[in-house]
């Protein structure tokens, strides 16, 4: 760990002004970067400490809508009774997630930020283009067994593994962002986190200085709310594959998909495509057969992660077959 | 005065049954469990030293070649650095365990990536943290070191092939057979405790606060590499935060912070990292198996061929044990077994928990299960039909066995159904359940061992020795043992454990502990028990000791009289070992679910019924299956080292991505312990417990696969992926 300053600015403005510097980071739980720090991974030469700021409340617009501030720590967001009865999908994939002891300190900023877990990017003797860009990837040509079979580059093939975003990918939430001169912009979740292209060091579309205030969830819908997560253990493992699922029926047919995959790419992997394949339908077998193709046919494996190809065409099946009620 | 007693016979006296106090066998909780709870158990890293410097390992980035410079001026300006030590010293592997001299030392020779090369030293943890990965290091590296163990010519190990009749024959006669290959991956101890050592020198004497599972051989180890005199060293571990193997030998933070407090003149704490305890410590060897197995229309064995291929670097003689149990466990007149080592450069490779069986029991158990399909017999009936009357190959007497037992009450304490077995029969929502069982053995060891104990005047006693307690509850049957033997209850009894100034024990490991040090104690008290008679006025069988009082005459401090009265128990494994083949059996059944969409799989209940002599203390006993059984689970489902095939270095280094089984992961768990006293295992008639109950278990789940969902998988962990690949359509 490189010695660093640390500073607790007294509003949120301050705090964006100070993390405009591009050696200087926003600590919230600190779950992720204190580890990251420790292993060197992370060296920034500041740290601005973004808790008791007031971004700590859930809080219930008039509009049906509900922002969850981005303090507001992982614990506290799978018990709220709205996001209980009304979003289950985004409290289920925050329980999926990490341990009770770790969600106590992870916070809704911090977790849409979470840095990849590749086993290259956390070790600074071996290349990694995210944490060193043009140091070359380790994972491509060894262990990828973490990695994303879709949306990846030749210069990065790391997945973003959180799950709590995956959620909010299925359910098109948004990010809402203050910037160091006070404007403020919100981004839907669903183009918050970027494809690694050819800038692999870029998690996602924030900008030195600007920092995440909330998440807004939109207005309930209808409809049976699925999260799977899909790990050889059953806790404290990050995601083979995920699947977070809205799915509304009328009469035989479905009326609403929402899809989202954790696991499979450098971003919750969202693809409109689907929804417009499964809605209007008669549930079955071949249709999810189908819609397993579509999610899948660019997907590619590096060896080692071949499996989860089949392995989301499966789980994918097992969601749609269980929310459908349909016997496959 | 010394009670010394050489085990060449059986010892059928059982003394310990016809004592009074009733704390023998007793489900006693731990005796330093409060102290461990409460934080005051103090543990290596923990130890307070006035003005101690701390110090961080510097480890390599290369796979094989030589450290040509360290720029040590690149970090000696750095606030709070102290130095930077290269001492041609320092150790670079761990000691494989009753090594009792140094490892390989001369660091700056690179034989795996993230051996320790060099030490920096700082006011601070953080500071000397943050230098050693600021170091600038040159290397010259030597390019292409093998790393793939299936890649290179291997060597066999000596002493390990059997080759009796015609296997070949054999198998092309059966009536039945199967000949299957299986891999198993490495394994990690991943103790809780990381390794750390705080030195502390008073001239030319060295304190060395460590976490070490074999004090009596870790003293040799560190003066050997330190060039001094064992005379010289105290060793102190009365508390460790688990071993499994990986703490058997010292390893490379002792002797760095041991030559960087003599040259600094101040102590030193080292402490590893998780990353560095996962890189530079030990690993279980990968193994590549073959199974054959024919045998005749009953199922009876008339082939067993078990060869299996393990790795190591170069140098080490250590090589995984695999068919330590396959040389006895079932008969079979025509036999070919073989252990082959290849030497490549992944870090050293070393006991971990059951070292052999471990991870041999479970491919041979799966073979057995494909032959009991093979054969159409009851899986636990094909393995009551194959246990041999004798050594099958030494042609040796079996102490006390309890196969038979522990398989016959273990199926009716789980419900074992022993009708026909096809695979997919049991579908509960999108889970397929099924059912699978395994024999469980590990061969018994016994070690020399030493204790003192003491009776003070006022009626306690003292109970001392460098043995170690590594959390399996050494503390606790040592207060029982002699508690048992004195007539005390087990709070008049003191145990003083883990320092190098009191008797040497055998140590923790191979658990022999139990049974080496509590013969010891065993023996120590019953000479105390000769001297009390006579004052008494009795002989020693007649004399009855309970609560303090003699043969409801005298108490013992009237006996004492002021005084204290002491002995040195010592016992030592005589020639008994060449006259029997002793080992701990059992059977283990368990109920596995696998999802039929995702192929995951989760154990919902597991039943091990094990038989390993006198139970001292049913609990922690019992603790000691219940962990053997969660490592089979781990072993089975989940637990695998990843090495890059590029450099070899060890990807998943840490507790989040080496995934041992969490608590959601066990399901319901039962230990049933099979009554038995076996006078050829130790004095005590106790055998050891701390591996059996992973000697095996991980076949039981994998066979429970094959039985829920039709997947025959031949390689372990069985994780999901490898379960879809093998799912029958
Ligand atoms: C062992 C382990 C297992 C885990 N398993 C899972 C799992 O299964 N699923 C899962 O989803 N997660 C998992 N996690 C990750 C965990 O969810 C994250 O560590 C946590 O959510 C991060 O939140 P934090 O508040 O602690 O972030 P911090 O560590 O404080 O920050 C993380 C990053 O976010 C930035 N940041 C934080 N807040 C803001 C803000 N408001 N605006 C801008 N930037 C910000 C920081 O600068 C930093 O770069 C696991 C973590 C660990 C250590
Ligand atoms: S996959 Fe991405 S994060 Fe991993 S080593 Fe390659 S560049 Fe780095």
């Amino acid at each position: 760990m490189k010695p660093f300053q640390y500073t607790r600015p007294e509003s949120l403005v301050h705090a964006a002004q100070l993390s405009q510097d591009t050696e200087a980071l926003a600590i919230a739980g600190g779950t992720n970067l204190l580890d990251l720090m420790k292993l060197q991974v992370e060296t920034p030469d500041r740290l601005v400490d973004i808790n008791r700021l007031g971004l700590g409340e859930i809080t219930e617009n008039t509009d049906g809508t509900l922002r969850i501030g981005a303090l507001v720590t992982n614990t506290a967001a799978a018990n709220h009774p709205r996001i209980r009865a009304d979003y289950p999908v985004l409290a289920r994939a925050i329980l999926a997630g990490a341990t009770q002891q770790l969600r106590n300190k992870a916070t809704t900023g911090g977790n849409l930020c979470q840095r990849t877990r590749c086993y290259y990017f956390t070790n600074i003797d071996q290349p990694c283009n995210k944490r060193e860009p043009g140091s070359g990837c380790g994972a491509i040509e060894g262990v990828a067994r973490l990695h994303a079979v879709l949306g990846t580059s030749t210069e990065c093939i790391a997945t973003y593994p959180g799950d709590m975003a995956v959620a909010m990918s299925a359910l098109d939430a948004a990010v809402h962002i203050l910037a160091e001169d006070e404007s403020e912009r919100t981004v839907p979740v669903r183009d918050f986190h970027c494809l690694p292209g050819d800038t692999p060091w870029r998690d996602n579309v924030l900008e030195p200085g600007e920092i995440i205030t909330a998440v807004t969830l939109p207005p309930p819908v209808q409809g049976k709310q699925i999260y799977r997560k899909v790990r050889e253990r059953s806790s404290y493992a990050f995601a083979l594959t995920s699947v977070a699922a809205i799915i509304a029926m009328e009469g035989d047919r479905i009326a609403r998909a929402d899809l989202a995959f954790g696991g499979l790419a450098h971003k919750p992997w969202h693809d409109p495509r689907l929804s417009t394949l499964l809605v209007g339908k008669l549930p079955s077998a071949a249709l999810f057969d189908e819609a397993g193709d579509l999610l899948l046919e660019d997907a590619q494996g590096f060896g080692e992660n071949d499996f989860k190809i089949p392995l989301a065409r499966r789980t994918l099946a097992a969601v749609l077959a269980e929310a459908t009620e349909t016997e496959i | 005065m010394t009670a010394h007693f050489k085990q060449d016979g059986p010892v059928e006296s059982n003394r310990l049954d016809g004592m009074k106090q009733g704390v023998i066998g007793k489900a006693l909780p731990r005796v330093e469990g409060l102290a461990k709870v409460t934080g005051t158990a103090p543990y290596a890293a923990e130890y307070q030293a006035a003005n101690m410097a701390e110090g961080v390992l510097v480890t390599a980035t290369i796979t094989r070649g030589t450290v040509s410079s360290i720029d040590t001026q690149s970090v000696l300006a750095m606030p709070g650095v102290l130095a930077v030590i290269q001492d041609s010293r320092m150790t670079t592997r761990a000691a494989q365990g009753t090594a009792g001299q140094a490892p390989q030392q001369e660091p700056q020779t690179v034989s795996y990536w993230g051996q320790p090369i060099a030490l920096v030293v700082a006011e601070t943890f953080e500071q000397a943290r943050d230098a050693a990965k600021q170091l600038t290091i040159t290397y010259d590296a030597e390019e292409g070191a093998p790393l793939d163990p299936q890649a290179v010519e291997s060597e066999a190990k000596e002493g390990q092939t059997v080759n009796q009749g015609d296997l070949a024959h054999a198998m092309a006669e059966a009536a039945h057979s199967v000949d299957v290959t299986i891999d198993t991956e490495g394994h990690a101890s991943a103790a809780m405790e990381p390794h750390a050592a705080i030195a502390q020198w008073e001239g030319d004497k060295l304190t060395l606060y460590a976490s070490l599972q074999m004090l009596n051989y870790n003293i040799a180890e560190l003066a050997d590499a330190l060039g001094i005199e064992e005379e010289d060293v105290r060793l102190r571990a009365p508390y460790v935060g688990g071993g499994f193997g990986s703490k058997l030998g010292i390893s490379e933070e002792a002797v760095a912070a041991a030559i960087a407090a003599k040259q600094l003149d101040r102590p030193v704490r080292v402490v590893m990292s998780r990353q560095q305890v996962f890189q530079c410590i030990m690993r279980r060897s990968e193994t590549h198996q073959r199974l054959r197995l024919a045998c005749d229309d009953d199922g009876r064995l008339t082939g067993f061929g078990h060869d299996a291929l393990v790795s190591n670097l170069p140098g080490e003689a250590f090589a995984e044990p695999v068919l330590q149990s396959s040389h006895f466990l079932y008969g079979g007149d025509n036999r070919s077994l073989s252990l082959n080592v290849a030497r490549i450069h992944r870090m050293t490779a070393g006991s971990v928990r059951a070292p052999g069986e471990a991870v041999g029991m479970p491919a041979l158990e799966v073979a057995m299960d494909q032959l009991a399909e093979e054969a159409g017999i009851d899986p636990v009936e094909l393995r009551l039909r194959n246990i041999p009357e004798r050594n099958p190959e030494e042609d040796l007497p079996f102490s006390s066995h309890k196969l038979a037992e522990c398989l016959r009450q273990g199926a009716e304490a789980f419900g074992w159904d022993s009708g026909p077995r096809t695979p997919r029969q049991h579908k509960e929502g999108e889970w397929w359940i099924g059912t699978g069982m395994a024999s469980a053995a590990r061969v018994h060891n016994v070690s020399e061992a030493k204790v003192r104990v003491s009776l003070i005047a006022d009626g306690t006693a003292l109970v001392r020795t460098d043995m170690t307690d590594i959390g399996t509850g050494t503390y606790t049957i040592l207060a029982q043992i002699v508690g048992e033997m004195l007539g005390l209850p087990v709070d008049k009894v003191m145990v003083e454990l883990g320092d190098t100034q009191n008797p040497r024990g055998p140590g923790s490991g191979g658990s022999w502990g139990a049974a080496s040090i509590g013969s010891a104690a065993f023996m120590a008290c019953h000479a105390l028990r000769k001297t009390l008679a006579e004052r008494v006025g009795t002989s020693e069988e007649e004399l009855s000791l309970k609560d303090g009082i003699a043969n409801s005459g005298p108490s013992l401090v009237e006996l004492l009289d002021g005084k204290e009265l002491s002995e040195l128990g010592h016992y030592e494994p005589g020639d008994i070992a060449d006259d029997y083949t002793a080992s701990g059996f059992g059977a283990f059944f368990a109920q596995v679910r696998v999802n039929r969409f995702t192929g995951e799989a989760r154990v919902d209940r597991m039943l091990g019924a094990f038989g390993f002599g006198r139970v001292l203390n049913a609990k922690t006993a019992r603790s000691q299956c219940l962990g053997g059984i969660t490592w089979s689970i781990g072993a089975a489902l989940t637990e695998s080292l990843m090495f890059d095939p590029n450099d070899g270095h060890l990807v998943n280094c840490d507790l989040a991505e080496y995934h041992m089984p969490v608590h959601r992961d066990i399901g319901e768990v039962e230990v049933l312990m099979v009554e038995e006293r076996d006078p050829v295992a130790s004095p005590i008639q106790a055998k050891g417990i701390g591996e059996l109950g992973m000697c095996g278990g991980a076949a039981a789940i994998a066979n429970a696969i094959y039985n829920a969902c039709g997947a025959r998988l031949h390689h372990f962990p069985m994780t999901p992926d490898r379960i879809l690949a093998a799912l029958p359509d």
